[in-house]
Order: C-alpha cells, then structure tokens, then sequence
C-alpha cells in the first residue's frame, strides 16, 4: 500500500510534484502514467525517502519508508536512473544489499537464476546490457521479498521476450497480494498490465481509475464513414460539436451517433459502403488527456496545431 | 518460470549497523579500484624506502659531512608514507563518490534509508582496512631499509630506540586517518574530481603557500594545518613550533571528526 497525501517538491523554483494525492492499492497492478518529465520518477523517490517532500506526505504500507526497520522487505524499488556500481559484479551487488538486512546468501543466487542473469552475474555490472541491468535491478527489488514493489519504466531496453516476463511477472507478483506499482510513459504497455491507472501530468494528478473507465471517459467517439458521395454527406451532417475530417470517400465524424449519421444518409438516397464507429486507441486516449500537461512539445505549434 | 515464493524465505530481516559493516566489507573489496589503490600504497610504502635506503647506501662514501647529518633512517623507512598517502586518500575519496558517480548510491540509501549508517560503516571499514595494511606494511619498510643502510653505523637504528616505534606505528595511523578524512571530502562534495582536488589542496597545496607569510604567522598557523598536525604523529622529533607527537595526531583526529561530521549532516539534510 502506498499513500500520497498533498505531496509536493519543488527543485529550486521549479515545481516538479504540485499536491499529489492517491492511493496504490494491494492485490493490483496500478500504472503510473505521465509524460516524460512529469514527475513519476520524482514520486518514486519520495516514496522511498532518498528525496523529502517539500510538503505533503507518501507512506509505504502505514510508515514513512525510512521508519520501517527492514526497508527491503517493506519495498522492492526499480528505479529509472541507474542505481548500481558499474565495476562490482552483479552477484557482489545484490550481495552486498542482501547483506544490509541479514538476506540469506542462497536467496541472492536463487534470484539470480530467476531473472536469467546465471551466466553473467561474476561479470562486472559495466560490461551488462541494458536488458541485464533491467534484469539485475528486478533481481535487487525482489531481494527483501517486498510487500509493495515500486518500478520506473521496468520494461526500458528488454526484448520482447524480456517484456512478456516481465508482465507475468507483475501480475504474479500482484496475484499474490502485493502492492505492484509500475510507471510508464506508454500507454500501450499500461494497457496490458495495469489494472489501475494513475495518471499525473506537470506534478499534477489528472486521473486515478480503474483502466476500462480511463479508456470510456478519455476516448472521443469517433464514426468512421465511406461515401461516394463524401462532398453531400459532410454537408448534411451539421450540429453544434460536430467536426469532420478525412479526405476523398472517407470521412471521420465526431460528436454524433452512427445511427444519426446512418438515418440523414438513408433520407437523402446517399449511398454508405462504411459506417463504423470507431474506438480510440489507448494512446490517443492518453494523448488527448495529458495534452496540456506534457512538458516538453516536439516540433513546430502551427503544425501540432493543423494536425489537431 | 519459478515463482518469487518458491525461493528461500527471508526470514525476519532488519537492518543493523553489524550488517551495514558487512556490506560495506562486501563493497570495497569487489572494486577493482580499491584492490589497485591498496596494492599500489603497499608497493609504494615499500619500494621507496628500500630504494632511498639503496641509494643512500650507495653515496655514503661520497657525501659530506652536513650532507651525513642530514639523513636519518627514519625518514628513509617512512619515506613511502609520503606517497602512499596519495594512494590511500584518492580511495578515500572513491569509496563514497564512486557510489555518487555511478548512481549506486540510490541503491545503498533505498536499503539503509536512514543513512547514517552506511557512513559509519564505510568510515569504520575503510579505516579498518587502511590500517591492518598499513602497519605492517611501514614495519616491513622499517626493517628492509634497516636491512639496506643498517651496515652504516650512522643509521643503524633499532625499533626499540627512543621514539621510533611510536614513529613507525604513527605512520601507519597517519595513513589511517588521513584516509577518514578523504572519505569525509569525498561525502561532502559527492563527485571524484572535486573531492580529489580538495584533498591536494589541503595536503599538497595549501602548506607550501605559508611560506609566503611572514615568519611569525607561518609560525603561528602551520602547525594547526591538518597536513603538518597529522605528521607529527610520525615525526621522530618535534620542532618548536610544532604540537608535540600526540596533540598533533590528536588534532588531525580531530580534523577528520569535523570532516565526517560536516559529511553526516549533509547527508541526512539533502536528497539523494
């Protein structure tokens, strides 16, 4: 469990958490989504006591994190920035953490064959790639066997078949009553791990839903049409949100019902060869909802706007 | 796929300094850097001193009588205290700003968030380290530059003479502390450059500028300096100006305390 109450931090005059307040739940997997910059790494931090909020609270499972006696065994933490010596051995780290709580030998080299590292763990840290990284990090927060795990972005530089195991993973670790909560930049992978969804923009919380809700309330519907007869139809479908775009026999209309569109084509003997209503992807769905709230935008305003 | 159930139960874990001690142990010995930066101190503390006592050996029938007087066989058997300590306090330095370097550092205060003592158990484990090498490491360049001049009356000394033991020994609690110290620099400014630097300035840089003073304030601020405090310790003899043996050491100890202390605050009061 952990609880965000009006948590702040500001870095210099800069506001990087503006007065978060949530909750990530046990037994789930809960997605922590923003844009890049938004303060998901920031958060995670905060929760594991290496930042201090300049205001506000985050408690892992009932207590600040620093006031929990075996910290490792409360939280298990990937985080994005690298956290690990790159002239030690990936055995000799995860050792070397085991040992701060007492974590029996056998443990480090059972999670070693775990997450796939066998054959490189006496290798130096410095000559990994960033899938084993990705690897060794999982390996350091399973360590304590942590109540709630905190990861930043886990799936960054693994393979496919690293990113399917990772996934099982979560959702195992969240099927035995643990408190998963996992951030990420792309909406697509939220969709097909998180159950939760919390999704923060410039420091601020924007949602905090069950993932089918976010897709619902964020997606805009969308009819998609093809029509001979493109040029009479755009001129019949008229009303106060209605907005169409597409070019040649397809349109794309938003703000009416493809039954409406369906009854005005058949009153005035226009042909239809398509009428489906279109779902938005998760993507756009998270696009459309962080749009103002993303930090930094790539490339020219006058054309975001025509593409808009 | 196993699952993360099926391995060994943890047990009912907490974290205790014993355990950051052993962990720290852990960590420095499985660095290259400090393996390298250990070895080189132990050559060095001991080829010097072996060479210097060659060498001198070598010219004795060729030296003048003042020239003569000048060399004493301490200086020559502590001559790789002068050099090692260069070895000794770049590792200080690289114990804790490696971690800042690399980003390890997150990883060792998300498993000890309370921090404190992980700085007390690299404190203790590298100064543990340093002297358990470093004693015997200036007796045998005791005994091997005896070996070397010991056939010249002249320099013939012996580890039971007056002062000479506290001398040898002091050498190696010199090297010591002074590598506490560095590791204070080092947690202080948390980067490998700047901590570098300012462990020259202190030592290298800094004494040789009073000499620009006028006498009178030289005499009077020199001894304080950590570098002329720390090396009455291992001085054979006192000038009259410096502190004296121990109050000098004791004061270089007490440097190294600020140091740590000024570290520990710092390191509680800012983010990782």
């Amino acid at each position: 469990m952990i609880e965000a109450s009006g948590l702040t931090k500001d870095y210099g005059e800069k506001r990087a958490v503006d007065g978060l307040s949530f909750t990530v739940r046990p037994g789930i997997v809960t997605g922590f989504l923003g844009p890049n910059g938004s303060g998901k790494s920031t958060t995670m931090r905060l929760a594991l006591g290496l930042d201090r909020p300049t205001a506000g609270t985050i408690t892992v499972n009932g207590k600040r994190y620093a006031e929990h006696e075996a910290p490792l065994h409360e939280a298990g933490a990937l985080l994005e920035a690298s956290s690990v010596h790159t002239g030690r051995s990936g055995y000799n780290h995860l050792l070397a953490l085991a040992q701060t709580h007492g974590i029996p030998r056998r443990r480090v080299d059972e999670l070693i064959e775990l997450v796939g590292l066998k054959d490189v763990a006496r290798k130096r840290v410095g000559q990994f790639s960033l899938g084993m990284g990705q690897r060794l990090g999982i390996a350091a927060a399973l360590l304590g066997d942590p109540q709630t795990l905190l990861l930043d972005e886990p799936v960054n530089g693994l393979d496919p078949e690293g990113v399917h195991w990772i996934r099982t993973l979560l959702r195992g670790l969240a099927a035995e009553g643990r408190t998963v909560f996992v951030s990420s930049h792309l909406m697509s992978e939220m969709s097909v791990t998180a159950d939760h969804l919390i999704v923060i923009g410039r420091g601020r919380l924007i949602a905090d839903l069950p993932i089918d809700d976010f897709v619902r309330r964020a997606s805009k519907k969308l009819v998609r049409v093809r029509t001979p007869q493109a040029a009479r139809l755009r001129a019949l479908l008229t009303g106060p949100d209605v907005v169409i775009t597409g070019e040649g026999d397809a349109l794309e209309v938003s703000g009416l019902k493809a039954e409406a569109i369906g009854e005005a084509a058949a009153a005035h003997s226009i042909v239809l060869h398509e009428l489906a209503p279109q779902q938005a992807s998760l993507e756009e769905a998270f696009m459309e909802l962080t749009r103002e709230d993303v930090e930094f935008h790539a490339g020219v305003p006058e054309l975001e706007e025509a593409v808009a | 796929m196993t699952s993360i159930v099926s391995l060994t139960p943890v047990g009912r874990l907490r974290v205790t300094e014993r355990r950051v001690l052993l962990s720290e142990w852990t960590k420095l010995r499985s660095l290259r850097s400090t393996l390298w930066s250990l070895f080189a101190a132990i050559v060095l503390g001991i080829g010097l001193p072996c060479l210097f006592a060659a060498v001198t050996s070598s010219h004795w029938g060729s030296m003048a009588p003042h020239e003569r007087a000048d060399r004493h066989p301490l200086d020559i058997a502590l001559a790789g205290v002068n050099v090692a300590q260069l070895a000794i306090g770049v590792l200080g330095v690289l114990v804790i700003s490696g971690e800042y370097g690399t980003g390890m550092i997150r990883a060792t205060m998300t498993a000890v968030p309370k921090r404190l003592p992980v700085l007390w158990a690299k404190g203790a484990v590298f100064a543990a380290v340093t002297f358990l090498l470093m004693l015997p490491t200036v007796l045998i360049a005791f005994f091997a530059s005896q070996a070397i001049v010991g056939h010249i009356a002249a320099l013939k000394i012996s580890l039971s003479g007056p002062g000479v033991l506290r001398a040898v020994i002091g050498g190696a609690l010199y090297l010591t502390v002074l590598g506490v110290i560095c590791l204070g620099l080092g947690a202080i400014v948390r980067n490998t450059a700047g901590g570098i630097a300012l462990f020259a300035g202190i030592f290298f840089v800094i004494p040789p500028l009073m000499n620009i003073l006028p006498s009178s304030w030289n005499n009077a601020v020199s001894p304080y300096l950590p570098d002329a405090a720390g090396r009455d310790a291992f001085s054979l003899t006192t000038g009259a100006h410096d502190l004296g043996h121990w109050a000098g050491f004791g004061l270089f100890c007490g440097y190294a305390a600020l140091a740590v202390a000024i570290a520990a605050v710092l390191l509680v009061r800012r983010d990782t």
